[in-house]
């Protein structure tokens, strides 16, 4: 424990040390900025509209904000995150492959299970702290709106389990290679592709391979927890995708002794 | 302390080490000799669990380094030929890393950074950041995170590599006066470092062992002949038959102005040299006995191809 405590607070520090991590979050919550707006701005233009019709038919009906700003907002955010996840663990295996650190690291007392969770968990946190910066958005919207607390509690978690999934594929690719750059561009088309594969099943007439595609999507599943539904199957999906990209990357690892 | 029996290493066909077998004793300094890309950094390695051997054994402080690496890791301080830095951190925030992976108590790690950072002379650096350091301090830094933990055993690869002669002496010096607590094993291709430092030295070339022996014994056995070399007025060929004369002398060959006498390396004919010589009417000037020195000894057992050149310890 105490071994793994040490590998994360180390790759904890050097993200933060290094401009990695103001980069990284700056962006996001640049973006996430504009989305915000966009959102903001076309819901108080959805919710003048109703209110007029509202006024002409007598009928009055609440605009609801949880579907239609933090559900579409909260989609988004899990896009941009598609492209802050590979300059996040692009570093992780690939810089001490390339600094000769690997050698240090596997020649002391160490488990490879403490080096490979230390970074992933340093990683995760890093995203965590990324997603965490748009709160902000959610705390305005309940000062001066009436947003319902649990879908967003239930998104934010997707969110995070969303990433806690693709954190540990891009360790994975990072523990392949010296070359951060080639870490991140490989990390990228990879979570592309499983963000892509429920969309090849949309247009595929059998119905199985296209709840089988769609299963394997990552954004498919991210979709309940946004609307607020919590779904063990969607939990099972995220956490089985962690481990297997930990798995392989514990493979990865291990090779490389063998491959010298 | 360490034992290495018939361990190979190969990289598909290619053989990085092949059939090496050796030992250290406890205490020693041993000098792990030969050219670039000779094996020595593969078998360090092998030695310090980052990578297995294809086969044979290795047995570190008695635990194999396949079988029982954990323990041999907690034993070992591993210098690679890269120290193994984090550029951004400080000196002392990365030896505190160190201290913390290789299992130092807590209440401890702060006495051991000071130690090492001694050891090392790096304390006036130990605020800076590694990054920004000399290549000398990066590579006493690296040596400083290899014995912080105090290891019984030190694997040292080119310890001495990017650093100044003075520096360089230091090192050597350090090295020295760990030898006793620390068994060490240290890889260099330069020769005066081996004849300096160690207690004995294993050649390596293309993978094999080509010597084993002590440093001394290493020098004496190779000197298959030993020369003399005299200067002298008189006739040349006069004094070469004199020289040539004497029982032992196996060749007397006169290059500018100087004889050099080759006898067999058991018979120390310089007495009678010096005695004939007298007797003969001729002034000697001086009389003195070249031995082969070490780097002679390497150059003679890396050119011999296919390891024919292999002495027998």
């Amino acid at each position: 424990m105490r071994n793994f405590v040490t590998i994360f607070r180390r790759e904890l520090n050097a993200y933060f040390v290094s401009p990695m991590a103001y980069v990284v979050m700056v962006f996001f919550f640049a973006l996430a900025s504009v989305f915000f707006y966009l959102f903001l701005a076309s819901f108080l233009q959805n919710q003048q509209m109703i209110q007029m019709q509202a006024q002409q038919s007598g009928r009055f009906q609440p605009v609801n904000v949880n579907l239609m700003l933090i559900r579409g907002l909260l989609m988004n955010l899990s896009v941009i995150s598609l492209f802050m996840i590979p300059m996040i663990t692009m570093r992780s295996f690939s810089e001490d492959r390339r600094n000769g650190t690997m050698e240090l690291l596997l020649t002391s007392p160490l488990t490879n299970w403490q080096i490979i969770l230390g970074k992933y968990f340093a990683a995760l946190t890093l995203y965590a702290a990324m997603i965490g910066t748009t709160l902000v958005y959610m705390v305005i919207l309940f000062v001066y709106g009436d947003p319902e607390l649990l879908p967003i509690i239930s998104g934010y978690l997707g969110l995070f389990l969303f990433g806690a999934a693709l954190v540990a594929i891009g360790i994975f690719v990072s523990s392949l290679t010296e070359n951060q750059l080639v870490a991140a561009l490989v990390t990228f088309v990879v979570m592309l592709l499983l963000w892509l594969v429920g969309a090849l099943g949309t247009f595929n007439s059998t119905n199985w391979t296209q709840q089988v595609l769609q299963y394997l999507s990552t954004i498919e599943h991210l979709d309940d927890f946004v609307k607020g539904v919590f779904d063990t199957r969607h939990l099972v999906y995220y956490v089985t995708l962690a481990f297997f990209g930990l798995f392989l990357t514990y493979q990865s690892v291990e090779s490389t002794r063998w491959r010298g | 302390m360490i034992e290495v029996q018939n361990v190979s290493k190969s990289y598909g066909p290619v053989h990085a080490v092949k059939d090496v077998s050796f030992s250290v004793q406890k205490g020693e300094i041993l000098g792990f000799l030969g050219p670039n890309g000779a094996g020595k950094t593969t078998t360090m390695r092998i030695l310090a669990c980052f990578m297995p051997a294809t086969s044979g054994t290795a047995k570190v402080a008695g635990y194999d380094v396949f079988d029982q690496a954990m323990d041999v890791k907690k034993r070992i301080g591993y210098l690679p030929e890269n120290p193994p830095l984090y550029m951004e951190q400080t000196v002392r925030d990365y030896l505190r890393f160190v201290a913390g992976i290789k299992g130092i108590s807590a209440n401890l790690v702060q006495q051991k950074i000071d130690r090492a950072l001694e050891l090392t002379s790096t304390t006036e650096v130990s605020q800076r950041i590694i990054g920004k350091l000399s290549k000398g301090f990066r590579q006493r830094i690296g040596l400083a995170q290899a014995l912080i933990h105090e290891p019984e055993i030190l694997i040292l690869d080119e310890p001495t590599v990017g650093l100044d002669p003075a520096q360089i002496i230091e090192v050597r010096e350090l090295i020295k006066n760990l030898a006793g607590d620390h068994t060490i094993i240290l890889s260099t291709h330069i020769l005066p470092e081996v004849e300096q430092t160690c207690d004995r030295v294993v050649i390596i070339n293309k993978g094999q062992v080509v010597a084993e022996d002590t440093t001394a014994g290493l020098t004496h056995k190779l000197q298959g002949v030993s020369s003399v070399r005299i200067e002298a007025v008189g006739d040349p060929e006069a004094i070469k038959v004199v020289l040539g004369s004497i029982q032992g002398v196996a060749k007397v060959t006169h290059t500018a102005g100087a004889y050099m006498v080759e006898s067999m390396a058991e018979k120390d004919v310089r007495g009678e040299l010096a005695r004939a010589m007298v007797k003969n009417d001729f002034t000697l000037l001086s009389l003195q006995s070249v031995g082969m020195n070490l780097e002679e000894i390497f150059l003679q057992l890396v050119k011999t191809e296919n390891g024919d050149g292999r002495i027998e310890a």
